[in-house]
């Protein structure tokens, strides 16, 4: 538990509220956040069936403004930010001129000419880094992370809860739409996207406001069931849903269509870095998938763990967890093309122990609408 | 929950690597601490040896998993394994609820009689909890 660098770690403005609140905080890409408040299978399930609130101020932002923003949002992003209209965001990824992952990132269109780039914590200054050498033209690229907070209201009741605090109406607003208006009383981004298979809600806002916020959201979800969530829960939330932890299952030795994400890649907008080798690989095939599996034999698969097939060592496991929603032991791992159908079996070693997986159908829980 | 609520019987004495240990004649039962459940969260899985395994003081003898964290199970002492909580499969969030009571793990006919140097008092262990925890 102990920090080996001896660099303090950074703490976003709800810091001290999370000790008042005796949550656990550990060290996460050099940020001191909460991994559970109370408990993190009861934070995950209040998620799916109720409400949960985090906070992810830790996220980077990156401003992207002028003429020629479009033109660098679609030279360094692989979808197709042309496609937004002001009031739209979109997944999307910096790409290497290997097709691998820099990051993968949420494009908000602000204004024509105006976009904002939200960014893995970890990742924010090489991103900022890479943004900045495509730049061309009239175009102003701002790392803007210090400016904004932002916390995640996710789950069935989270448009109930946030509602009446908010200045614009919830409900018209699209999955991956968003509007700019108050929430707290303070002018704010309120996305409807999030990082746990559930409807819910993403708010950008100033930092100085974003304890504030917290606190009126827990007030206002007291009798709806809504708890505060940490890290854990956020994991296990996005992996029950297949959403990717980059570091973990995406990073730059895996390509998009390796991490199965094919769609988030537009080759017929133009060209962007990375097209060239994307096209190379749809045409070619690819080395291997990242497949969801699910633990037939007794045994949790952990990131990091070696998937074998008949006596060899053919990929690994990129994330894997007790899933408290689907009660199963689930992950995700890259392997061969052809193990990667759904019902192939392979072994994941566990404590030097080939423990019998089987690939399964992806999201491990899909909500029902 | 704050370190100070944790419990630590008195007619249990435990390891540095937080198992308890109550000795009835020749027969150790072992688990975990109320401070190392509540250390490693949600249990969601525990690996526990077969009855007749030799477990060896100061090695591991099983795994217990939270949601998050993997932390192996040291034998306090020396032995063959004589019984085992084979409920805990089913249920390991047994583990949080009742770790000295429903949650206990192996028991242990003890091979030496001697007593295992390094097992703590109650009072010496909630010490040395308290030193890990500063």
């Amino acid at each position: 538990m102990q920090q080996v660098t001896g660099t303090p770690l950074r703490k976003t403005p709800l810091n001290a509220l999370f000790r008042e609140l005796g949550a656990r905080l550990v060290d996460f890409a050099g940020w001191e956040m909460p991994v559970q408040f109370s408990s993190l299978i009861e934070e995950h399930l209040a998620v799916r069936s109720a409400a949960g609130l985090f906070d992810v101020s830790h996220m980077g932002e990156i401003e992207v403004e002028g003429r020629d923003a479009l033109a660098l949002v679609q030279r360094v992003a692989c979808n197709d930010a042309a496609r937004l209209a002001p009031g739209q965001a979109q997944y999307s990824a910096l790409l290497t001129e290997q097709g691998t992952f820099v990051d993968d990132i949420l494009v908000y269109r602000r204004a024509p000419d105006r976009f904002l780039l939200v960014v893995n914590a970890g990742n924010t200054d090489k991103d900022f880094a890479w943004v900045g050498q495509h730049a061309a033209g009239d175009v102003q690229v701002v790392n803007a992370s210090a400016r904004w907070a932002q916390l995640a209201i996710q789950g069935p009741r989270a448009a109930g809860v946030l509602q009446p605090l908010c200045s614009m109406d919830l409900e018209p607003i699209p999955s991956y739409g968003f509007a700019e208006g108050k929430a707290g009383g303070v002018q704010a981004i309120v996305s409807r996207t999030g990082y746990t298979g559930e409807d819910g809600f993403e708010i950008y806002l100033p930092p100085e406001a974003a304890a504030d916020l917290f606190r009126a959201l827990l007030r206002a979800g007291r009798g709806e069931g809504l708890l505060p969530c940490g890290f854990g829960a956020r994991d296990t939330l996005r992996l029950e849903a297949r959403l990717a932890l980059y570091g973990n299952d995406i990073d730059e030795t895996t390509t998009v269509h390796e991490a199965g994400l094919r769609w988030i890649s537009k080759p017929a907008k133009g060209d962007f870095v990375g097209r060239e080798a994307l096209m190379r690989q749809q045409a070619g095939g690819v080395p291997r998938r990242l497949v969801g599996f699910e633990m037939v034999d007794r045994g949790i698969a952990r990131h990091g763990h070696t998937v074998r097939f008949e006596g060899r060592d053919v990929g690994r496991v990129t994330s894997g967890t007790y899933g408290p929603y689907v009660k199963k032991n689930i992950g995700l791992a890259y392997v061969p093309p052809d193990l990667a159908g759904v019902g192939a079996r392979f072994s994941v070693a566990i404590r030097e122990r080939d423990t019998a997986a089987a690939v399964v159908p992806t999201p491990f829980y899909k909500r029902s609408r | 929950m704050s370190k100070g609520d944790a419990i630590y019987p008195e007619s249990l004495r435990y390891t540095k690597e937080h198992e308890w240990l109550e000795t009835r004649g020749a027969v150790a039962t072992v688990g975990i601490t109320h401070y190392a459940q509540a250390e490693l969260g949600d249990i969601v899985y525990v690996e526990l040896p077969q009855m007749e395994a030799a477990v060896v003081a100061g090695e591991p003898f099983g795994t217990v998993e939270s949601v998050k964290a993997v932390s192996e199970l040291f034998a306090p002492v020396s032995g063959v394994v004589a019984e085992v909580n084979d409920a805990l499969q089913a249920s390991p969030e047994t583990v949080n609820k009742d770790p000295y009571g429903d949650g206990w793990m192996i028991r242990i006919k003890v091979s030496d009689s001697e007593e295992t140097p390094g097992l703590m008092s109650a009072a010496q262990y909630r010490k040395y909890v308290e030193d890990e925890a500063n």
